[in-house]
């Protein structure tokens, strides 16, 4: 990875500090300094190219307290990638090792080293997890105070972690599933937290596709995509699992590589600047990254079937009111705005209520609710009350992290809240009414 | 005195007002003007008029210039601070104190966001119209320092022009309200109208009282594309000879239209020499009037394509072509010079000419755009601060389309201000007694010269 000095220079320079990011930056937005906002940000950055500031542990605090949900980038008129900044940064104070500790480095080598490279493990976990969840030991653990003795981090994370499914991805679809015409041949990325949480969006998944003609490639044990670790300074190991990502599916045999989870999306389709310099990969990077698509995405462009039958829900036929909660890596990552809505509206029944401040971060942001838990939960309230205001009986999202956070924000305010969904699992659940087909996953 | 000012400043105002870490401060060290920069001592937050009053002392006490600060989206360097300076940043005073829909006024704390006050009026069914491009981040204060203009100048004026009263700190730390929510009031001096444009070289302003209007009932949006410059300055004059007042007569030249095709695909004609984006707005009948009028004296000066909106997301599709002109332009180069030249409109066409000719001779790309019905021209300069050879021909370039404006009878800023940025041109624009004048009143009113030393004038 190049470092800030080594880095095309004209990537910095391009910011020219009109400061039109900083009202829709939510780091600013909480401060009103500009040290927390994209153009503060940008000029210690280029500070540090210049020569002028060390990667100091402050420039570290700095590049963790931003969420990296690229709200910046849409706002920005000059076209600046702080995507690519935002990395480039976090790796370097990985690379200077100001904010290490024993504790920090020890987690960062168990989650991105360890687990989330292997995804046999990550399953094995996932499967002691549902036990856990299932068994009933963790609510006796939980009256008994026996949580307390959990490091502190620890003990907040484990009533956020999210209930693993029954079955996992892999027990859902079958690595080919053919539809009765074929008209396409994509492959479908199942995810690491929505292999094992929301299994369901990926059986949605290949349901729709398959229901658009799409031959639907699933291999059955898939890398992790690499986000976590280059939004987390870790780019050495990202390289390694986008070239096994790589080596498991050809770009060149499908149409199209559907994702549905708008953080995986973001960072999958930069696999060619990811391996740009890699003599074996680069052209195969390439051609994945020209082919990469999330799923709202590819049906719109391949002109998706509407559906006949309702949303599900809506019980005796009447309306649906559904409002959409944007993923920050769906809209600002990836320029997918309108075909989630397309989707939604094209539901016989929807009513597609507008949220305010719909491209506004929930607090999710990759790990951000564990690492800045007081900024996260400011920002969930947030989003909560917007979504509150809606009077929305579901609300549909199109990435796993923003669909735990919101169903999280419900649980802890006490509520029971409206149903979270992805759009694909109500459009899924629409062309199944149409056959009268029932079938809960 | 220097040793002793951050403690006094923090413990007035709290440690976390008081930034002195390079971190911290190194990013207030920067407008939104090209290459200009400045290393600050601190930054302060203060909290109201009282707090300013304090901070203002300290540094008279101790010799340290102070900068005021808004949102640093100037574009003349105004508030690139002074090295060792003080900058007092308003952004946390940014509350909207009152609408008083009795008396059409708005009053507002001066680091209140343009576009919030924008939101309040119109909440209450009234209306702000100043609106700089900037307007969404801009603060009220920094709008009244540099009397900002907008798109909508030829109707309803400038940010001076919607300023009833303002309280102001002066130099000495004394706190002085001046102007009323009387629509007529010539009690003493207007010394308001002093500080509006002042860059904040006279005083800190803390509050502002704003004339709001009722809100147009109409809008109609006419975009025409012209084959000739001349056609649209001819348009331009033949609309104004109707005696239509439109509130807004944007202008896009040959080199912002391609730019804004490359990078934002508008759908403007490639060839085109000139396009121009027509608002009008009021009572609905007299809008349908004024827009047919519009489209027909276009038509007979030469359009080549006339397109009117015919509702409100047709007219923001018009006017996106206007708006994505600035940001077309930033994506071409990594540095973006905005110059900000305003002749009398006749001069107009002219200056554009001018302007390209200026561009061709040393080889740089320029590209004019701006607010035609003003007679304001943002000739904008795509370069990179980094090629030394060309940076001076912009220098070159821009002494030149600096001399082509005075002589046609223009000035050197519409409304970015004179900053640091065009500070060497000032006193040839004014001629001596003039520029003299301006020290005289700087010199009343700021006798140790620490408010923002060194711009408008050393
Ligand atoms: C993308 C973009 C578009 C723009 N479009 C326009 C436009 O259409 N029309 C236009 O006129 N300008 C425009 N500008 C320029 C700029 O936004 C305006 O000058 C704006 O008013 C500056 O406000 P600010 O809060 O950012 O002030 P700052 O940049 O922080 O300060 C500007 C000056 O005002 C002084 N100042 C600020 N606040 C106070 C105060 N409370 N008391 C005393 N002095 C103070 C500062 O010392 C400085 O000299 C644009 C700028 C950008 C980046
Ligand atoms: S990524 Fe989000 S938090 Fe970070 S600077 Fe951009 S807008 Fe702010
Ligand atoms: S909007 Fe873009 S160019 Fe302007 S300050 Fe922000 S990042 Fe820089």
């Amino acid at each position: 990875m190049k470092s800030l000095r080594e880095m095309d220079y004209s990537v910095l320079q391009q910011c020219m500090h009109c400061g039109m990011c900083l009202p829709s930056c939510p780091t600013y937005e909480e401060t009103k300094l500009e040290r927390h906002g994209p153009r503060g940000r940008i000029a210690l950055l280029r500070a540090v190219a210049d020569g002028e500031l060390e990667v100091t542990k402050a420039l570290g605090e700095e590049m963790y307290y931003c969420l990296g949900c690229l709200a910046c980038t849409t706002a920005c008129p000059a076209g600046v990638d702080y995507a690519a900044l935002f990395e480039t940064a976090r790796a370097e104070v990985e690379d200077a090792r100001v904010l290490a500790t024993p504790t920090r480095s020890a987690v960062r080598w168990f989650a991105l080293r360890l687990v989330f490279t292997r995804p046999r493990l990550l399953r094995a976990l996932g499967r002691g997890l549902r036990w856990w969840q299932a068994s009933g030991w963790a609510e006796r653990a939980r009256r008994a105070g026996l949580m307390n003795l959990l490091p502190e981090n620890l003990r907040r994370l484990e009533p956020q972690a999210p209930v693993m499914r029954a079955r996992f991805s892999h027990e859902l679809i079958a690595p080919v599933e053919r539809p009765e015409r074929v008209q396409r041949r994509v492959a479908v990325l199942t995810g690491c937290v929505q292999d094992l949480a929301y299994s369901e969006v990926n059986r949605a998944t290949v349901d729709v596709l398959k229901a658009n003609g799409c031959e639907v490639l699933t291999p059955p044990v898939q890398p992790c995509c690499g986000s976590l670790h280059a939004h987390n300074g870790d780019v050495r190991t990202a390289r390694e699992l986008a070239r096994r990502q790589l080596d498991l599916i050809d770009p060149g045999a499908v149409d199209a590589i559907i994702s549905n989870a708008g953080g995986c999306g973001s960072h999958l389709r930069h696999y060619d600047r990811l391996l740009a310099d890699d003599p074996v990969y680069a052209a195969r990077a390439a051609e994945w990254s020209r082919k990469v698509r999330d799923v709202a995405e590819y049906l719109v462009e391949i002109g998706f079937r509407l559906p006949r039958g309702g949303a599900g829900a809506s019980g005796e036929g009447g309306n649906l009111a559904v409002t959409y909660h944007e993923s920050c890596h769906l809209c600002h990552g990836q320029g997918v705005s309108r075909q989630p809505r397309e989707l939604l509206r094209a539901i016989p029944g929807v009513e597609l209520r507008e949220c305010a401040e719909a491209t506004t971060c929930c607090g999710s942001a990759g790990i951000y609710s564990l690492t800045q838990p007081e900024t996260a939960d400011r920002l969930r309230e947030r989003k909560l009350w917007h979504l509150r205001a809606t009077g929305a009986a579901v609300v549909a999202t199109g990435n796993p992290g923003c669909q735990l956070q919101i169903e999280n924000g419900y649980r802890a305010a006490g509520e029971q809240g409206p149903e979270v969904v992805h759009p694909v699992v109500l459009l899924a659940r629409a062309y199944r009414e149409e056959s009268g087909e029932v079938r809960s996953v | 005195m220097h040793d002793t000012l951050i403690p006094l400043l923090g413990e007035r105002l709290g440690a976390h007002r008081v930034l002195t870490a390079r971190e911290d401060i190194l990013p207030y060290g920067f407008d939104g003007t090209a290459t200009l920069r400045g290393r600050p001592r601190a930054v302060v937050f203060p909290r109201d008029a009282a707090d300013v009053s304090f901070v203002l002392g300290l540094a008279r006490a101790g010799g340290v210039p102070v900068v005021t600060r808004g949102s640093g989206t100037g574009l003349s360097g105004g508030s690139v601070p002074h090295e060792g300076a003080l900058v007092l940043c308003l952004a946390k005073m940014d509350r909207i104190l009152e609408v008083d829909t009795a008396n059409l006024a708005l009053r507002a704390e001066a680091g209140a966001i343009t576009q919030k006050i924008h939101e309040a009026a119109d909440a209450a069914g009234l209306f702000y119209p100043p609106d700089p491009g900037s307007m969404k981040i801009s603060t009220i204060g920094g709008n009244v320092a540099e009397n900002s203009g907008g798109l909508r100048g030829l109707k309803y004026g400038v940010t001076r022009d919607y300023v009833m009263g303002m309280e102001v700190v002066l130099a000495d730390g004394s706190i002085c309200w001046l102007g009323s929510k009387c629509v007529k009031d010539v009690a003493g001096y207007n010394l308001r109208d002093l500080f509006i444009g002042s860059e904040g070289t006279l005083g800190v302003v803390t509050q502002v009282l704003l004339k709001l209007l009722p809100k147009p009932a109409a809008r109609r949006t006419i975009l025409a594309t012209f084959g000739a410059m001349d056609e649209a300055a001819g348009a331009v004059s033949a609309i104004i000879a109707a005696k239509i007042i439109p509130c807004t007569l944007e202008f896009l030249d040959r080199t912002t239209i391609r730019c804004v095709e490359d990078f934002a695909r508008a759908g403007l004609p490639r060839e085109a020499a000139a396009v121009l984006l027509i608002e009008a707005d009021g009572h609905p009948a007299a809008v349908a009037d004024e827009a047919a009028q519009i489209e027909a004296l276009c038509r007979a000066q030469g359009a080549t394509s006339v397109k009117c909106a015919a509702d409100a997301a047709e007219s923001a599709q018009l006017a996106s072509a206007r708006r994505s002109a600035f940001s077309a332009l930033a994506r071409v180069r990594p540095t973006t010079i905005l110059e900000d030249v305003t002749v009398p409109r006749s001069e107009l066409a002219g200056m554009v000419r001018a302007v390209e000719a200026v561009a061709r001779k040393h080889g740089l790309t320029i590209a004019t755009f701006g607010h035609f019905g003003d007679g304001n021209l943002h000739p904008t300069i795509l370069t990179d601060e980094r090629d030394a050879a060309e940076m001076h021909r912009v220098e070159l370039a821009l002494a030149e389309i600096v001399e082509e404006t005075l002589r046609r009878g223009g000035t050197i800023t519409g409304e970015h201000g004179v900053g640091l940025a065009k500070k060497p041109f000032l006193r040839r624009q004014l001629g001596d007694a003039s520029f003299e004048l301006l020290r005289v009143v700087k010199r009343a009113l700021d006798p140790d010269g620490l408010l923002n030393p060194g711009k408008i004038f050393d």
